[in-house]
């Protein structure tokens, strides 16, 4: 019994924190190989390295900061912002798997960061803007990623394994990314999204309860029940609001 | 603005950031997390109901998510 509720919240934060990883380095790598191409790779790097360092002060600034936090306090408190997070997260899938926002596309993005990279002279502050451009591309995309693992892992108690996990996800995804090079518009990140979107809202309710006080039927075990719920919710509302009309034009941004 | 203290600029950026994550462009769902909070902290906490708050719980969180949809989609539709 012990073993399955271990591994039920186990499984369970070690998606979300994967997943939730995976989705924003392949953001910022986009951004990172934009700006190597365009101006060079040793630039890029640096800015690369900066955001990493900043990252991980925070992590170690906050990170034993949050295990002071009451318990309780520290679950209402994650659980509201997970839940907020989440939800944000699930909208934006549900409208782009309906057709009804645009789908995010990292070959777009790609070729804006290189037309804007361009734009610049070359020889006018050339690898300050480089480094600047991938420095910020990491760090705020990463920033998602310190709050997603500093609130999960704090939360579940399991600091480390978060810590660990998003590390695993962020050195695969430079293996898979640097492997593909730019074919990086061909990850399934919606659909990745969508399945961070439910762990995250599933954590969220999950902990909003337990720092109310509330008695989950199976404790631990309980978080797979929300996983269906919310995925089967989600699909029922892509369902719902899909144009019935497939060719009217898709509308970007909601 | 440039010539405020740092600190100033820090703490400004920081609470924007922070704005922006937890409210940004759905603060319909900010304010229904927090309508979730406490409609089951009475719940819970106040009338100890725990079956009625296990239920409440994601209905209404599903019930916030369904209505932000539902508003994007006809504000897109429009």
């Amino acid at each position: 019994m012990i073993a399955t509720t271990v591994s039920s919240g186990v499984v369970v934060l070690v998606g979300a924190v994967f997943l939730a990883c995976a989705v924003e380095m392949v953001e910022a790598l986009t951004i990172v190989f934009a700006v190597g191409h365009t101006r060079g790779w040793r630039s890029a790097f640096e800015g690369v390295g900066a955001a990493l360092v900043a990252l991980t002060a925070l992590v170690a600034v906050f990170g034993p900061a949050l295990i002071h936090v009451p318990l309780t306090w520290l679950r209402l408190i994650v659980g509201g912002v997970l839940l907020i997070f989440g939800m944000q997260w699930l909208r934006k899938a549900i409208l782009r798997s309906s057709g009804l926002k645009a789908k995010h596309d990292e070959d777009a993005i790609y070729q804006e960061t290189v037309a804007e990279l361009e734009n610049v002279a070359p020889g006018t502050n050339r690898d300050r803007v480089a480094f600047v451009m991938a420095f910020k591309g990491v760090f705020l995309e990463g920033l998602e990623v310190v709050i997603t693992v500093l609130t999960l892992g704090t939360s579940a108690h399991r600091l480390g394994l978060a810590s660990a996990v998003a590390a695993v996800a962020l050195v695969l995804v430079a293996v898979v990314g640097a492997v593909v090079a730019r074919q990086l518009s061909s990850v399934p990140e919606n659909a990745m999204k969508m399945s961070v979107g439910v762990l995250l809202v599933t954590y969220g309710t999950f902990w909003v309860g337990e720092g109310l006080k509330v008695r989950w039927p199976g404790n631990d075990s309980f978080l797979l029940a929300f996983v269906g719920i919310y995925a089967l919710v989600c699909w029922i509302l892509v369902a719902l609001i899909k144009p019935k009309n497939p060719s009217s034009p898709v509308k970007v941004d909601a | 603005m440039k010539d405020r203290p740092l600190f100033l600029r820090l703490l400004r950026g920081f609470a924007m950031f922070w704005w922006d994550f937890l409210v940004g462009d759905t603060p319909e769902l900010f304010v229904a997390a927090l309508v979730i909070i406490a409609t089951v902290a009475l719940l819970s906490e106040r009338w100890h109901d725990n079956a009625v708050a296990v239920v409440a719980l994601p209905v209404l969180a599903i019930a916030a998510l369904a209505l932000s949809v539902r508003r994007a989609s006809r504000a897109t539709k429009r």
